[in-house]
């Protein structure tokens, strides 16, 4: 017992001031991207082609779309002008799948809160049941993460539930697979009204690195609902809680 | 006892016509014979064709030599199944009657393996009654029956945030007489996308295999590129993937040491290891800006350099993760309630696990000595070894300490490797890959031996890319593992193997 609680003490206090403060992330992290068609050569399309999933116009205007990007910065090596670049700004989400695309020239807004009854009803309880459909695993992995000492979830009133019985909305990862799109719609129909659909990570938004393939459905759009959508692959821990915390009206 | 197999070492290619053909006859008893005498089977698929299929089988020699094996033979509509004789391949019997519709007669458990449809025209082995072997987890589950046994069903959608798998426990009271698993609901179509590869697309495919062995499944696929197109990782960049490697492994094992001391109600350990697991994350998001090592490696070598300042902050954090680590697993040696827990349950004997085939941290429990960073050197481990380590219980606690003596193993490694960066380029220039040969890799990931088979046809291009996840070979451990044991044994048991969904469903 006395070594616990001098492992307790010699730990300290490991959890992170975000959204108070903000959370230092790597230098080499790849966040909102930053465009800049002012430096595009003529009729440039390096970067668009450089992208395998499609991410990226370059004709007519420069513009990204979040949802289909797997932000591996391939794009932003091949561009021989920095037009493109990644920051380490992590706020990602949004309230809409058309305003995750990027535009040059443009400053991108991040998610809105919810509304009227909505807000009043989850702001401060928000319980959320997660379904995995498809993908890899990094985005579960990343938002376990969040109910850890360091980042807290429940400081918030945020909380992953074990039925859809108790659950406020449900929390989608993953492409759908032709395999898990049952046992998707069936945790939505089991969840009590009014309700909220969140889908995180690449796949869940648009297929991600498995578009277009035979066994699954590039995303939980056109099966449910979906209120937020936040991009990544995985999307950092903090990129979720960002959007959630943004959600319920924790950061203006 | 190599009967004629073409012999080769990791993470090398050769022709395809070098790959012996013989029949069936010949093949089969050859395979049995290698099994008998101490060979291991890596990957055992089938290439479908328009009568039935070729199979390959790759193989492992007996400890020491580092030598693989591989033979084919070419089959109809159906072929002897040598599951009854060789456990080890039961589940890669049912995968070549799926993927290939070819029948292993003779087969026990011809059950589906991914609920999925083959990669060639035709329809499978299974009745409309069972959904026809397309609708997920809807088989001929075995079923125990007599007075005061029951059937408790679970998934495909878990309690907590993690993948869909289905599991059918036949109980007596609490006790457990035998579970079966279900999977394929993470199907993707990664090898059917595979065929006619590589594509832009590919590395990409390659990382998400399982997102939380980016690396192990990366390095595998880089290797096959390069001894396909005859160009190598320059030794900085095969340095930097070996540190990947093991930070990988070190945020896994370290996210199970948590994870096991939550599952017996062991609090401190918990919550200081998942957030300890956190900084090896974040160690590798220095390297690549991912913590999952997205766009870290690369055919022909690494995206990111690791420059001086990079190395020196790496060591900083590994040294203060280490002392935090060592201070938040220590306290389940020292509590005798958390050992009670873990001791004597979820036991896998050392003849049980050899005979299904068991890999990776789960083998190693039971005593086995296998490891293919040092039975198959790759990489940087062909010049800087880690001792394997092996325990010899057998049981959850085995597989608990196991996980912490491996963690230790890689901190020293990478201690040692950060400081000696090999000086060089760390990108090679990719080439074009070569028609007509068959390329072999075998990595050690975190949960064991992972293999990408290649098999480039006449263009170039993939004719079929097999990819074995440690976890293949290992649910089936999970199960025994279960026999006779308290249901309220399964987390527990479950977090001691923590295998992939995705990984095995493709």
């Amino acid at each position: 017992m006395l070594k616990a609680v001098m492992a307790r003490f010699r730990q300290g206090h490991r959890t992170m001031k975000y959204p108070d403060a903000p959370q230092p992330l790597p230098p080499r992290f790849r966040g909102l991207p930053l465009l800049d068609a002012t430096r595009c050569g003529d009729d440039c399309r390096v970067c668009a082609d450089a992208c395998p999933y499609g991410a990226i116009s370059a004709s007519g205007h420069l513009a990204l779309d979040m949802g289909k990007c797997l932000f591996c910065g391939e794009c932003a090596v091949a561009c021989p002008h920095e037009a493109l670049t990644f920051s380490t700004d992590a706020r990602l989400s949004n309230r809409s799948r058309n305003g995750l695309t990027v535009t040059a020239g443009e400053q991108y807004h991040p998610s809105g809160a919810l509304e009227g009854e909505l807000l009043r009803l989850f702001g401060r309880s928000l319980k959320l049941r997660e379904v995995s459909a498809g993908g890899c695993n990094a985005c579960e992995a990343d938002t376990n993460v969040l109910s850890t000492i360091g980042w807290d979830l429940g400081r918030f009133g945020i909380q992953f539930v074990a039925s859809p019985r108790h659950a406020d909305g449900m929390f989608v990862t993953g492409p759908v697979s032709e395999n898990m799109r049952l046992a998707l719609l069936d945790t939505y129909a089991a969840i009590p009204e009014p309700k909220l659909v969140i889908v995180a990570g690449a796949c869940a938004i648009n297929g991600g690195p498995f578009k277009d393939h035979a066994e699954v459905h590039n995303g939980a759009d056109g099966f449910v609902p979906v209120d937020l959508y936040i991009p990544g692959c995985p999307p950092s821990p903090l990129t979720i809680l960002d959007g959630l915390l943004r959600l319920v009206g924790r950061i203006q | 006892m190599s009967f004629g197999m073409k012999t080769f070492y990791n993470g090398t290619s050769f022709p395809r016509a070098d790959i012996p053909m013989p029949d069936n006859d010949t093949f089969f008893q050859g395979v049995l014979d290698s099994i008998t005498a101490g060979w291991r089977v890596c990957s055992y698929f089938g290439v479908p064709n328009a009568e039935g299929a070729t199979l390959y089988c790759i193989m492992s020699a007996r400890s020491g030599s580092g030598v693989l094996g591989v033979v084919a033979t070419t089959v109809g509509r159906s072929f002897p199944s040598l599951a009854a004789l060789c456990p080890q391949l039961h589940l890669f019997e049912r995968e070549i009657a799926e993927q290939c519709l070819t029948r292993p007669e003779g087969h026990a458990w011809l059950k589906p393996v991914r609920f999925q449809k083959p990669l060639c025209e035709g329809k499978g082995f299974w009745s409309a009654a069972d959904g026809g072997g397309l609708l997920p987890a809807v088989m001929d589950f075995y079923r125990v029956e007599g007075d005061e046994v029951h059937e408790v069903a679970v998934g495909p959608v878990h309690a907590g945030v993690i993948e869909p798998g289905h599991f059918r426990f036949q109980c007596h009271g609490e006790e457990v007489f035998h579970l079966e698993i279900a999977l394929g609901f993470q199907h993707r179509g990664i090898e059917r996308a595979l065929i006619g590869a590589p594509t832009p697309r590919t590395m990409h495919q390659m990382e998400t295999i399982a997102g939380d062995t980016t690396v192990g499944h990366g390095q595998a696929y880089c290797m096959n590129m390069e001894s396909l197109g005859g160009y190598f990782a320059s030794p900085r960049a095969e340095t930097v993937r070996g540190i990947a490697l093991e930070l990988e492994r070190l945020a896994n094992h370290t996210g199970d040491l948590g994870a096991l001391a939550g599952d017996v109600g062991y609090l401190p350990t918990a919550s200081f290891c998942g957030r300890i697991r956190g900084d090896f994350l974040n160690m590798t998001a220095l390297l690549c800006g991912s913590r999952f090592s997205r766009g870290l490696l690369r055919p022909g070598g690494i995206g990111y350099d690791c420059d001086a300042s990079i190395a020196d902050e790496l060591h900083k954090k590994l040294h203060s993760a280490r002392e935090d680590l060592t201070g938040a697993v220590k306290l389940l040696w020292d509590t005798p309630s958390v050992m009670a827990r873990l001791e004597d349950v979820g036991i896998v004997s050392e003849k049980d696990a050899r005979d299904i085939g068991l890999v990776g941290p789960a083998a190693r429990a039971c005593g086995l000595n296998r490891d293919v960073r040092c039975d198959h050197p790759f990489g940087i481990f062909r010049m800087s070894q880690i001792p394997v380590v092996t325990a010899t219980t057998c049981d959850v606690a085995a597989r608990t300490r196991l996980r912490w003596l491996e963690a230790e193993r890689s901190m020293d490694f990478i201690d040692e490797q950060v400081r000696h960066l090999p000086r060089g380029s760390y990108r090679n220039q990719p080439k074009e890959i070569v028609p007509d040969r068959c390329a072999v890799a075998l990595t050690e990931g975190w949960r064991g031996e992972i293999c990408h088979v290649a098999l480039t046809d006449d263009r170039g291009r993939f004719e079929r890319y097999k990819i074995v996840d440690p976890s293949f070979h290992n649910w089936n451990g999970l199960g025994l593992a279960l026999r006779n044991q308290q249901i309220s044994d399964f987390p527990l048991c479950n977090k001691s193997f923590n295998l992939s969904y995705c990984g095995f469903d493709l």
